[in-house]
């Protein structure tokens, strides 16, 4: 057992780092984050930028086939550019769902024509791809869409509203999943297409979230007139095409980065004085730290596990699928810790050490123990997939999308 | 990256599998918890015969000289099977006691021994109601003869020889050293002491001027034992990932098995998610382990921290995934004949005899300072 590159491993990282070095800004130290500048307008600009650079020098998807601009290389040589690159001021973040799902859903089902003139925009970040599938009645349950298409002529005409859509405010396309068919049961009548974000009657408007950002939007469809060739897919066959995007959901790189930990709850209770002395000498207070230290230890050793499996060229077990489960409750438990130790001055944005940073853990847990797949439906797939535990019984089923009781 | 097991450990880890599948069903199980014998020898004997207690010690010393991973895998499936036989006393504890501070002497005596079958040996800590402390032990040694009481003590009876804690007159941690003890002298009396888990036998050891030797230097006991615990903490916490992982597939097949409302209660969340949250501290706990096991191997500074991280992880998958179980039986669940409470005794069993959780947190921290302030 080892930490170790294989050889191969090795050169690749060396040749990356040296790219990186000639490139890009060395992080100073480990706190500081790509994603903390979001609020610099010329951030999209200058992340459009940085992915042509990446693109060009062949590192932008290093897992494609070259004829799409990639370097045919395995999925761990993917993982070793992405953690080099972590440890430099890059922005990040707005490609990745449009090269981790939307492109590979076209590769699956688009023409070779369409292929030739999305892909390569897409890969050098001139053009933004996005997602467009939960909707304000169909989240978790997302067969349950009901925006819909209807065929006129070569063209069809959509109708309805998305939720949820990351980045669709800056997106240039999307893909979509619309319902073509309400008289057969939900999954039957679905269909999948691509669209311009610019066409006649999308309208974006984002989401303020609880933690005052605003990187979700909804996406409102009035009639808007797609033309046949972007269907992806059969007509009635969107579900499928749907698991196509879902399970290129992008190789789980790493955990969320830059944020407090647990060194950072050591510190701050360190400081901290309760009533007997440092709070870091209280042993509820240890025994807190040393449980979401073998949380932290856990996910991060877990992870390393998925990496030999990538590394030796096998498919990786299911043991990846408890990070989500385990990292989001953590932020949020852990954020609401530290700022009960901070007493009364806990509820204060400034002013306090590590208050912000332990605040943001708070209300961001919140949202990540429901972006993409909640605690709930995580586990259900963690029964079902792993411990091949029943699914849950499905009422609406057989029954016609038309009939079914609405929320 | 290579964070995993070699293919030739993996095939050690089968072919123990396979053995106690097949010699060790719950049964055998059953039968030492209801019955007298000290452990199941016809398993034992089996195991001796597969070369595991020889796995981790020295070919000098008459073993098979592989690393601590082969130990662990072993350990892994020893857990699953709940198997009643002295592994974790006397594979574990006795051995890598003897490793970690025996003279040369005293390993060319007693190594040889344990890899061949011919000894069982075991360590001798507690002395009853106070948890395991320098100032807690009244077992005296001194001008070569032992003296007290120690209780509960691991496979008691059947062991030959102990690895016992005793004060040894200096002040503080240093009051006590480690001493081994031959069992099989007059001056040793055995008694069987009933504990929660009957399938696996403990005794109170009691010397009276028994013929004893240090183990390691007079006053050394207490931070050779801390050593030793850091060890044992990696190969329990393999054990108690194989047994956690054993009861959260017997309640997964009873889940599937068991109708309640028209359908198979597996069908309903509240199992369901339990059984998800079963897997996801078995995952954590694995992973844990493994840099456990591989910081034993390294011998890497990083040891102490990962083996309380182990321990931590192993015991909360192990005591979670042993009580839903008997909760996913229900009612049959509770019964002296359902193979549920195989695992939730053992999953006790292992989880104080190293100290608990609790202690282990405290110790994690302190370690975590300490690597900080380095």
């Amino acid at each position: 057992m080892d930490f170790n590159d294989t050889p191969e491993e090795a050169a690749f990282r060396k040749e990356v780092r040296a790219w990186l070095d000639a490139n890009a800004t060395r992080k100073s130290d480990d706190t500081q984050s790509n994603r903390a500048r979001n609020d610099d307008p010329g951030l999209l600009q200058k992340a459009k930028e940085w992915q042509d650079k990446k693109a060009k020098a062949g590192y932008a998807r290093i897992t494609w086939p070259k004829e799409f601009g990639g370097r045919g290389g395995s999925p761990i040589l993917q993982v070793i550019y992405q953690q080099e690159e972590s440890n430099y001021l890059v922005p990040l973040g707005f490609f990745d769902i449009g090269l981790g799902m939307c492109i590979p859903t076209m590769m699956a089902y688009a023409t070779p024509e369409q292929l030739k003139r999305y892909v390569k925009p897409a890969l050098h970040g001139q053009e933004i791809w996005c997602q467009l599938f939960s909707e304000p009645a169909a989240g978790s349950d997302v067969a349950g869409i009901r925006t819909k298409a209807e065929r006129d002529g070569d063209d069809w005409i959509i109708n309805g509203q998305k939720v949820w859509t990351s980045g669709a405010h800056y997106c240039d396309f999307g893909i979509v999943i619309t319902r073509t068919d309400p008289n057969v049961p939900k999954h039957a009548g679905l269909t999948m297409f691509f669209l311009d974000m610019k066409s006649p009657g999308v309208e974006v408007r984002p989401i303020k979230q609880m933690s005052g950002g605003a990187n979700f939007n909804e996406v409102f469809f009035t009639n808007v007139r797609i033309p046949d060739s972007q269907r992806l897919g059969k007509v009635g066959e969107g579900w499928k095409a749907a698991l196509t995007t879902l399970m290129n959901e992008r190789l789980a790189v790493g955990l969320p980065s830059g944020g407090l930990d647990i060194d950072e709850l050591m510190e701050l209770a360190r400081e901290t004085e309760l009533e007997d002395g440092a709070a870091i000498r209280n042993q509820q207070v240890r025994s807190k730290i040393a449980d979401w230290y073998v949380q932290q230890q856990g996910l991060k050793l877990t992870r390393y596990r998925t990496l030999t499996a990538l590394s030796k060229g096998q498919t990786p077990g299911p043991e990846s699928s408890i990070i989500k489960i385990v990292a989001a409750p953590k932020m949020q438990d852990m954020g609401a810790f530290a700022m009960e130790l901070m007493g009364h001055a806990g509820i204060m944005k400034e002013d306090v050490p590590f208050a912000a940073g332990f605040q943001a853990q708070w209300i961001g847990g919140a949202g990540f123990r429901i972006a993409g797949g909640t605690d709930e439906i995580l586990r259900n797939i963690v029964a079902e997939r792993v411990l091949g535990l029943p699914a849950d019984i499905r009422v609406d089923k057989d029954i016609p999308f038309n009939k079914l009781t609405r929320s | 990256m290579n964070f995993d097991f070699s293919d030739d450990q993996k095939l050690l880890k089968e072919q123990v599998r396979k053995f106690l599948a097949d010699k060790c069903p719950t049964k055998v199980v059953r039968r030492v918890l209801d019955g007298t014998e000290t452990h199941a020898e016809d398993v034992w004997k089996g195991l001796v015969d597969l070369g595991v207690p020889a796995l981790g010690i020295p070919e000098t010393y008459g073993g098979m000289g592989l690393s601590p991973l082969e130990v662990c895998v072993v350990a892994e499936e020893i857990g699953r099977a709940a198997a009643p036989v002295p592994f974790d006393s006397s594979v574990v504890l006795a051995t890598e006691a003897l490793k970690l501070a025996g003279s040369d002497a005293q390993k060319k005596k007693w190594l040889p021994e344990l890899a061949s079958g011919k000894a069982i040996g075991t360590v001798a800590i507690a002395e009853g109601a106070q948890p395991p402390k320098p100032r807690n032990t009244r077992t005296t040694f001194g001008g070569g003869r032992l003296n007290g009481k120690k209780l509960p003590v691991t496979d008691g009876e059947a062991a030959t020889f102990a690895i016992v804690l005793a004060n040894t007159g200096g002040s503080g941690e240093r009051a006590v050293s480690l001493v081994i003890v031959d069992l099989t002298q007059k001056a040793v009396a055995k008694k069987r002491i009933e504990t929660i888990d009957p399938a696996r036998k403990h005794a109170e050891l009691a010397f009276d001027d028994a013929a004893a030797e240090l183990l390691g230097a007079e006053g050394e006991g207490w931070s050779l034992l801390e050593r030793l615990y850091d060890a044992a903490a990696v190969y329990f916490a393999f054990a108690q990932v194989g047994g956690a992982e054993s009861a959260m597939w017997m309640a997964r097949d009873y889940a599937l098995q068991r109708n309640a409302f028209g359908r198979a209660i597996g069908s309903y969340q509240a199992i369901k998610h339990k059984l998800a949250d079963c897997y996801v501290k078995l995952e954590l706990a694995r992973s844990n382990a493994y840099y456990g096991a591989m910081m034993l191997t390294e011998g890497g500074a990083d040891l102490p921290l990962a083996a309380a991280a182990a321990r931590i992880a192993a015991t909360d998958a192990y005591d979670f995934a042993a009580k839903e179980n008997i909760q996913t039986h229900g009612g049959i669940g509770f019964t002296w004949e359902a193979d549920t409470q195989f695992h939730y005794r053992r999953s006790r069993l292992l989880a104080l005899s190293l100290g608990g959780p609790m202690a282990w947190k405290d110790k994690l921290v302190t370690r975590l300072e300490q690597k900080n302030a380095a």
